[in-house]
């Protein structure tokens, strides 16, 4: 029995506040954590298949035009390989998140560098890999593709702003700031790779993938080979990592379908570290100009930000940079424009926290600037500037908590208020200094199902094809199950990752915690329903706890040998469109900057943050924590290189790309603001998995400017960037 | 000398095809998966096995080069019903988001721990010589070569952090 | 990777033997040719694994210096009690290099012989005259961060990167090589490296069938020991730029300074003359740049590494500074 809720107004009624179990929230250890450590979880491409062919994807060494011939036959003839496959299903690019459909298809067509063009299957894997690497491709190449994006024209996007005049709001202004930030490319680089392993039984295929959003892929790949979504099952329980990269199927997916088929046998396609870093998704670069304007005492009387970002020619995706800036800050004059560059360079999609991971940096690095013209404490000026509504829409806010995170922050990490100077603090070859930013992002929900069942022994399955990509769902489900239910979370089987099951939200966009978790709830609610009927009350009078009521019956007896199943079907509602809902938050970072090398090291971070209701305490940290160890790499190490001639990516391996290591990131801290924000959700959270990371780089940019005097304008901050601007 | 592994105290006969790395072996042959590889080229550090006591990158080695030798992967480390004290530690700690990179965070840390003992010295140690101590720069340096994207770092230094200050 | 023969060799004999073929070669640790192998930059059709043919002590030399093997791992060199105690620049190298987990499997002989991480070197479908003759350089008007700044040709522009080698050079010691023909040679470090002039393929000295044995070092020098690398994370990357220093003072002037610089060029960079420049003078802002002046005489940036240049000058003050004061 399905139960459908539509979210159209605020939920104050607050139910889970209300239960008894009392296990909501609760820093619970993972349920899957003792599989995790002791490598009992098996990820995609671990499943023990017998016969299993493997596949090794070749790529294209041009940047735009056709592939005119293989040389099949003389790979065919070397020991072991199977196939060589040009099918024109193949897909050139992964799909973007929720595209719902195939992505752009046909191997013979090349725009750009490193992209997929053909499959090669082996019996072993070291046959496959250099077997692919004798593929002969002859190309018909289509020179002077651009790859530069300073060098094209660029197309608007929808959603410029023009609100008041910013122009004069600028000239008339008793401070202001107009600066140009760039960042460079960055790869989500999770640490599984992407992989698949494809099966087929007659009609029937059942792919094992690394994959974020089964119930946008089972479209997206059925669309992709001309299969009925019916005859496709997707499973993905468990999966290294994603941080947007694995949002849409990617390449090795549509592979493997296809050469399972051909060879009526399964196939196993990995990709190589090398192939993830150049075939799936690149964070586009961006330039940034932030325009900003104060009166006397630093309030906004203007706002400006306009970004130039790039992806293929046909790609929609365009980072959305300036998604926090429409809102966070007041300033009644207001400019706001996003353009792309259409270049050919690998597809460009999303990043960890798409948009405010690079805009809130730039943002934040421009209020640094004006804190310090205005003359006033950086922590000061935001509070000055947290506007009563929605500047732009005019709408309420869901909840923000930016007040609360910057005065508890501030208070928690020890910052030193008032006016500020640089270079005031030495010890030894470091200058030390301290620096601060807001956190915001974007808040998302989506459309979600999950059947929960209570059964006859008391305990409870929870069944959806939600993933956890390492954000704690496999808990957070549990609990929140737990809680509605009167059960401790071990008592509570959460399955995942499968299509079999209802569809659930899909991790992505921070929003599956709260999408799924709120599905979970709905059905919850539906079977506490039926147990009131029961036990003869309203189901808002029935306390459960350690799997009986309050007056001590047991659910294995109200049960009767009976199981009783919901499926819950949460829906956001007209509310989407009656607030602004976000995530709100500060950092504050303590760096030291080495005075001859420009090295830059942090001594300490910390992050308070407001996201709605704490689901679990430890998983929601350790979002935190992740979120602030990625706001490092932004700041100081992560850059994508694009050779300037052909436009590949050059720097496509985890020893040259800099991912923070364990020693670039000291101790951190993370301050929750606990707050319930009813128009979020059902279960009044929002998203964390990414508000960790939007706003953080700015934070030790200003704590670099601090230290040392070096005003940056170029992330990441390595020490030729550093050096440059270092004054004598 | 022997053309046999011994991997967790079993005998295994090597692989006839030179090419197939230790991680390969492992994974593929074996069906240890809990082995992780995430780039097969020596620069992440999820493929961390213990061979003879020593912690290596199992894919940037050949398996036909470890004849005689002894590896000990995550499966030999613990099981979920008897898991080391590491592996609680990482539970407790919550020293992992996605968990890939954990099998090898959990060999590193286990072989490290061996290291610091035996008083090696790292980039981070003040001085050379004479007694090595379990701190956290210490922890932060040796634990480099383990790449965690989940950003897990922090709670994978409290982890061993614990159990080096239980056992101390 | 292609198929190749694989052998064991038992004794020095069998690897000279298989490896005075063209197209075989040795493998010790593994963690350089391996990674190369998969991306077929290198193409061995054999093999021969010289772990278990010995050379792999550490022991002490007549004149009271130290022997270190060749197949001795980066580790056992760095934990070697002589090495912690008497050669703390080599330790504090090989330390700063790589990870634990590579330099617990690296060999000493193998660390001499890590390729570049040119990055078009590493991509066999990009142009690179070090892997393919005459194919061009990927680099030069490329993403050439890493790149070097002395040394280079027109033709190659690649750095060696590795961080022991640097330390050696300071310390000046000497690789003994067995020759194809059973016979030994010896060649100072600072030798053993080759600039890329018109033969950028040629990464160093050996000849095929050649096979390190041992790197001698001279009996303990003393001094302030430093090495100091740059790098873009605090752990694990390759330097930018990094310096081996041996100082020594005294009353209050240089008296001893032996410098070798890593990451500008495609050997460990070491010139006579700065030490010259340096010894009798104070440590003052104008001796340091004096070195550096010295040292980069001949700098070129290649666009993107031209930081390299003033980062040089100014690690070279920071070691100079802080060494000195150690010393005094
Ligand atoms: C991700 C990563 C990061 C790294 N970072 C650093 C770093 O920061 N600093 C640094 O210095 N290094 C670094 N390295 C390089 C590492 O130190 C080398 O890979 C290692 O030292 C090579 O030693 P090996 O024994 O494994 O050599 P192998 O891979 O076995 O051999 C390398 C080459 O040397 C030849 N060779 C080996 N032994 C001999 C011998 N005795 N005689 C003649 N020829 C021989 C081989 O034929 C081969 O051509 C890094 C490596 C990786 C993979
Ligand atoms: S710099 Fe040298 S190694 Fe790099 S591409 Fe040019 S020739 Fe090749
Ligand atoms: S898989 Fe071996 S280090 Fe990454
Ligand atoms: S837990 Fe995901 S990479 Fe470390």
């Amino acid at each position: 029995m399905t139960v459908h809720f539509k979210q159209d107004k605020p939920e104050q009624s607050n139910r889970l506040d209300g239960m008894k179990q009392g296990v909501l929230g609760k820093g619970v250890s993972r349920l899957e954590g003792l599989a995790k450590v002791t490598g009992t979880a098996p990820y995609a491409a671990e499943y023990p298949v017998e016969g299993c062919a493997e596949g090794v994807l070749v790529t294209s060494t041009i940047t735009r035009g056709e592939v005119v011939g293989l040389d099949k036959d003389a790979v065919l003839a070397m020991p072991g390989v199977l196939a060589v496959i040009d099918d024109s299903r193949l897909t050139t690019r992964p799909a973007q998140g929720t595209a719902n459909e195939a992505p752009k298809q046909g191997p013979k067509t090349i725009s750009y560098w490193g992209q997929p063009i053909a499959l090669v299957v082996a019996e072993t894997f070291e046959q496959a890999r250099d077997a692919a690497k004798h593929l002969t491709v002859k190309y018909r190449e289509e020179e002077g593709a651009p790859v530069d994006p300073q060098a094209v024209e660029t197309e608007e996007k929808d959603g410029t702003v023009r609100q008041g005049d910013l122009a004069h709001a600028m000239a008339e202004a008793a401070h202001s700031v107009d600066v140009t930030f760039t960042t460079r490319g960055h790869a989500s680089a999770a640490m599984e790779p992407h992989a698949a392993i494809a099966e087929w039984d007659g009609d029937k295929l059942t792919v094992h993938a690394s994959l974020q959003m089964l119930n946008y892929n089972i479209s997206e790949l059925a669309d992709a080979l001309g299969v009925e979504e019916d005859d496709v099952r997707l499973i993905s329980r468990f999966v290294g990592g994603g941080f947007g990269s694995k949002l849409g199927i990617s390449e090795e997916v549509v592979a493997a379908a296809i050469a399972a088929k051909d060879l009526a046998r399964p196939v196993r396609v990995v990709m190589s570290r090398q192939q993830v870093f150049q075939c799936i998704m690149r964070r586009s670069e961006t330039t940034q100009r932030l325009r900003l304007a104060a009166d006397e005492d630093g309030k906004l009387t203007g706002f400006g930000h306009h970004a130039v970002v790039s992806n293929l020619p046909g790609e929609v995706f365009a980072e959305p940079v300036l998604q926090s800036s429409h809102f966070l800050y007041s300033g009644e004059n207001r400019e706001l424009m996003l353009e792309v560059a259409r270049i050919h360079r690998m597809t460009a999609g999303s990043v960890r926290a798409p948009g405010e991971a690079v805009g809130m940096p730039a943002l934040e690095g421009a209020m640094d600037v004006l804190a310090e013209k205005v003359g006033i404490d950086p922590v000061e000026l935001r509070l000055k500037n947290i506007p009563e509504q929605d500047p732009e829409e005019g709408l309420p806010f869901s909840s923000n908590k930016l007040a609360e995170c910057l005065k508890q922050g501030a208070e928690a990490f020890g910052w030193d208020s008032g006016p500020r100077k640089p270079r005031q603090h030495q010890d030894g070859e470091w200058w030390v200094g301290t620096g601060m930013a807001s956190a915001a992002r974007a808040h998302s929900i989506s459309e979600a199902r999950a059947k929960v069942t209570l059964k006859s022994d008391g305990t409870a399955l929870v069944e959806t094809d939600m993933t956890d990509i390492g954000t704690g769902t496999y808990t957070i489900l549990a609990q929140i199950a737990g809680e509605m239910l009167g059960l401790e979370p071990n008592k509570v089987l959460v399955e995942l990752g499968d299509t079999r099951h209802p569809r659930g939200s899909g991790s992505g966009g921070s929003w599956g915690a709260a999408s799924t978790g709120s599905a979970v709830y709905v059905a919850c609610k539906a079977i506490r329903e039926d147990l009131a009927a029961r036990v003869g009350v309203e189901e808002t009078a029935l306390e459960l706890s350690q799997g009986k009521t309050s007056a001590g019956k047991s659910l294995i007896d109200l049960l009767g040998g009976e199981d009783i199943a919901r499926e819950g079907h949460y829906e956001p509602g007209d509310i989407k469109d009656d607030y602004t809902a976000a995530g709100f938050g500060a950092f504050f970072a303590q760096v030291r900057v080495n005075r001859y090398t420009g090295e830059t090291r942090v001594d300490r971070m910390l992050g308070a943050f407001g996201f709605g209701r704490v689901l679990n305490h430890k998983t929601a940290r350790s979002q935190c924590l992740g979120g602030i160890t990625w706001s490092i790499g932004v700041a100081l190490t992560e850059a994508l290189e694009f050779d300037p001639r052909d436009g590949h990516l050059v720097n496509c391996d985890l020893a040259e790309y800099h991912v923070p290591v364990n020693r670039d990131v000291p101790e951190l801290d993370v301050l929750m603001v606990e707050e319930r924000d009813a128009a979020a959700s059902p279960i009044q959270a929002k998203g964390i998995g990414e508000l960790g990371m939007c706003g953080g780089a700015a934070a030790i940019a200003n704590a670099i400017y601090n230290a040392s005097g070096a005003r940056i304008f170029d992330y990441p901050m390595t020490p030729d960037h550093v050096l440059k601007a270092m004054p004598d | 000398m022997s053309d046999t592994i011994s991997i967790n105290g079993t005998q295994h006969s090597l692989p006839d095809d030179p090419r197939r790395s230790l991680l390969d072996f492992v994974r593929q042959d074996l069906g240890l998966t809990g082995t992780k590889k995430g780039c097969d080229h020596g620069q992440c550090g999820a493929c961390t096995v213990i061979v003879n006591g020593i912690r290596i990158n199992s894919c940037l080695t050949l398996a036909v080069m470890h004849d005689g030798d002894e590896v000990t992967t995550i499966e030999g480390l613990g099981t979920p019903e008897a898991p080391s004290e590491l592996q609680k530690a990482f539970v407790a700690h919550d020293g992992f988001q996605c968990g890939y990179c954990t099998p090898g965070q959990i060999c590193s840390a286990t072989a490290m721990l061996q290291e610091i003992a035996n008083n090696w010295p790292s980039d981070a140690s003040e001085s050379l010589e004479g007694e090595m101590n379990v701190t956290g720069e210490e922890i932060r340096e040796r634990m480099s070569g383990n790449l965690c994207r989940c950003g897990a770092y922090a709670n994978i230094v409290a982890a061993i952090r614990d159990v080096a200050e239980e056992s101390a | 990777m292609r198929p190749f023969s694989y052998t064991k060799a038992r004794v020095i004999e069998d690897a000279r033997q298989i490896t005075a073929d063209e197209s075989a070669m040795a493998i010790a640790g593994g963690t350089n040719l391996l990674d190369l192998m998969k991306l077929q930059v290198e193409t061995p059709h054999k093999l021969a694994d010289i772990n278990r043919i010995g050379f792999d002590e550490i022991k002490k030399t007549a004149d009271g210096g130290l022997s270190i093997g060749a197949l001795a791992t980066n580790t056992a060199t760095a934990v070697h009690p002589r090495v912690r105690s008497d050669y703390p620049v080599l330790a504090r190298a090989i330390l700063s290099g790589a990870t634990q987990q590579l330099r617990n499997k690296a060999t000493n002989g193998g660390n001499l012989c890590q390729r570049t991480r040119c990055f078009y070197f590493t991509n066999i479908d990009q142009p690179c005259n070090k892997r393919e003759p005459g194919s061009g350089c990927g680099a030069i008007d490329g993403i050439a961060k890493l790149h070097a700044v002395l040394g280079a040709s027109d033709q190659c522009i690649a750095t060696y990167p590795g961080d022991m080698a640097v330390a050696l050079s300071a310390l000046d010691a000497q690789v003994h090589i067995a020759t194809a023909g059973g016979s030994e040679r010896t060649v100072p470090v600072r030798d053993f490296h080759c600039l890329p002039g018109d033969t950028p393929w040629r990464d160093n000295v050996l000849e095929d069938g050649e096979i390190i044995t041992a790197i001698t070092l001279p009996a303990p020098v003393g001094g302030t020991q430093i090495y100091r690398k740059v790098r873009e994370r605090s752990s694990y990357a390759f330097a930018l730029v990094s310096i081996a220093a041996i100082v020594e003072m005294k009353d209050g002037l240089f008296s001893r300074a032996d410098l070798a610089f890593g990451g500008l060029a495609h050997k460990p960079w070491h010139d006579l003359r700065i030490a010259e420049a340096l010894i009798g003078q104070p440590p003052t802002a104008q001796t340091f740049d004096k070195a550096a002046d010295i040292l980069l005489e001949i700098a070129r940036g290649y666009g993107e590494n031209d930081f390299k240049i003033p980062l040089a000058r100014r690690t070279l003050h920071a070691v100079l500074e802080h060494a000195a004061e150690e010393a005094a």
